[in-house]
């Protein structure tokens, strides 16, 4: 006798917790709840957090898009996307205007999410603090006493050692003006895409069993000293080598035989909807 | 007629660090029955029992006594690394008056650790971030005290490192680098480094050699000078107390036992304690 698989995945009991510490985060916007991490059939550290609240929220008239550093195709996302299939029956997409519910790895996709979406993102390491201060009962201290020295020093450190902040993926943002927190290591780029976003953003760390969350709308600023400014990776006069896209985040890719440097779009369902909004130009200029 | 009245600066009235539940034996008043700062009967130790003092603007305030006389935990408390039993904490600022500090939330200690005091540890792990480079441990204070401008922050720790006599080319370096003596100067600067009205000294110069102990000494009576700061100097080392202190308490078994002009107490102790200690100097 073969058992009907539970809908996705997770038992209700478990969807329940996980949905409970979900609301408590949106309720306090940045701050880290804890929960009790299921044993996933993936290795820890490979997005079980983003996957559990994945499970959590899915639901029969969801479309799902997981991404994996701007890619769709790549192998853990088509296992994640495999899974929920599987469990659930919903329809997948790679077209982020069509999801209603996406999972992202390191990544948040160029097309503008709207209010109907919710962006579920995998964290490694949830405490910005971390670096600074080892001990966890620490770092709960500091952040109810909102002490946030230890973020600051690290961006002063850097700029003393290298003359600038060098924080290439996971620079640390205020949220709502209270809790200092990890975005996960989405590049700088991606940072003012969370800043009063449309839509519902979540942050699940799996292996360090907490969840945390940007409602709809709230303000978050990337932490910087005044005579520092914030900015993210520049890419102007870059543009992508496919599709020609200028003002998205690109990957660099340098070619030894030909000492070539060149750029492509790192969200490539982004870039394969240009392409192919530009090929139906051309068909319908030839038809003309 | 002109009044000459000084306010404390600091005054701490009645401090009690206890460490256990206390019982019927060692709760009557003045604590007969302890053995030392210990109860027989219920195992309760009276770290610091109705410790009050007073600190003046610009004073220097001299706490001795031998080890396990309650001198760290006082200092402890009154930097809010611990938690008093009972005792009230009143400093005379615009921004703090009338207020029992020992009762506020964390999150305003916070600030007035942050704000108000400094404070240099004996063991310079404490007080440093040994893998931060020494101008980023300056920074850390003046950014705790809302510093969000690095070009101001870095100008004012290399003016600091500068007071401290710390070469400026070694001021990227981590303090772990440095001799006993310069992580002790490192950790003044940083406590200064947010001009505070109170700076505590927990037995700095203890482990130093003795010129690098007489350079620090020098280094605090200047501070002292040129900036007019309070400081609380912890030590078990009369010389230095000798030194530095304009007014001396005589901490033995948690209860403060003397206190007076730090010459007055040296030259003629009052107490069978003082007199043995002043006496036992080599």
């Amino acid at each position: 006798m073969k058992a009907e698989p539970q809908f996705a995945f997770l038992d209700e009991g478990s969807k329940k917790e996980i949905r409970r510490a979900t609301l408590k985060a949106v309720a306090i916007p940045g701050y880290q709840v804890p929960f009790a991490s299921r044993e996933m059939p993936m290795a820890r550290g490979w997005g079980t957090g983003g996957l559990q609240l994945t499970c959590s929220l899915v639901g029969k008239d969801d479309v799902l898009k997981v991404i994996d550093q701007g890619a769709d195709e790549s192998v853990n996302a088509v296992s994640i996307k495999k899974l929920i299939r599987a469990t659930t029956g919903i329809p997948v997409t790679e077209r982020t205007e069509e999801a209603t519910l996406i999972q992202s790895r390191h990544r948040i996709p160029e097309v503008p999410m709207t209010k109907d979406q919710i962006l579920v993102l995998q964290v490694p390491m949830p405490e910005p603090l971390r670096k600074y201060e080892k001990k966890e009962s620490i770092t709960k201290r500091l952040h109810a006493e909102s002490e946030y020295s230890g973020a600051w020093l690290m961006l002063f450190e850097q700029i003393m050692k290298y003359g600038r902040t060098t924080t290439g993926a996971d620079h640390p943002v205020l949220v709502n003006g209270r809790y200092v927190m990890a975005p996960s290591p989405i590049p700088r780029f991606d940072n003012q895409k969370m800043d009063h976003s449309e839509a519902l953003i979540l942050l699940g760390a799996g292996r360090e069993k907490k969840i945390y969350a940007v409602p709809p709308y709230t303000e978050i600023r990337s932490l910087a000293f005044e005579d520092h400014p914030f900015e993210g990776e520049d890419f102007s006069g870059k543009s992508c080598r496919f599709c020609g896209a200028t003002g998205v985040f690109l990957d660099e890719l340098y070619s030894e035989e030909t000492d070539v440097t060149e750029y492509q779009c790192n969200d490539t369902s982004h870039c394969a909807d240009r392409l192919e909004r530009q090929g139906e130009k051309e068909v319908q200029h030839a038809t003309i | 007629m002109q009044q000459f009245e000084e306010r404390p600066l600091l005054k701490v009235e009645h401090l009690t660090k206890q460490y256990g539940p206390g019982c019927v034996e060692c709760s009557r008043p003045g604590r007969p029955g302890l053995n030392k700062n210990y109860c027989p009967s219920c195992g309760t130790v009276y770290a610091c029992s109705d410790v009050s003092l007073d600190v003046y603007p610009g004073e220097i305030l001299g706490i001795v006594g031998e080890s396990g006389s309650g001198k760290s935990t006082l200092m402890q408390c009154l930097y809010f690394d611990q938690d008093v039993t009972s005792g009230t904490l009143t400093i005379d600022d615009p921004e703090l008056a009338g207020e029992n500090l020992f009762d506020v939330s964390s999150q305003r200690k916070r600030y007035i650790r942050n704000h108000k005091y400094g404070m240099v540890y004996q063991n310079p792990v404490r007080g440093l971030r040994m893998d931060f480079s020494s101008i980023s441990n300056i920074a850390e204070k003046q950014i705790a005290a809302g510093g969000r401008h690095v070009g101001n922050m870095q100008s004012a720790g290399e003016r600091l490192l500068d007071v401290v006599s710390i070469p400026l080319f070694r001021m990227k370096e981590e303090p772990r680098n440095f001799s006993g003596g310069m992580q002790q100067r490192v950790q003044i600067a940083k406590a200064l480094s947010n001009d505070p009205p109170i700076l505590f000294l927990d037995e700095v110069t203890t482990g130093l050699d003795l010129s690098v102990q007489a350079a620090v000494i020098d280094l605090i009576k200047q501070i002292q000078r040129d900036l007019g700061i309070s400081m609380i100097v912890v030590s078990h080392d009369l010389a230095v107390i000798r030194m530095l202190a304009d007014r001396t308490l005589v901490m033995l078994n948690g209860r403060v036992i003397e206190s007076g002009l730090t010459d007055q107490i040296l030259e003629d102790p009052n107490h069978a304690y003082t007199q043995q200690l002043v006496y036992s100097l080599l």
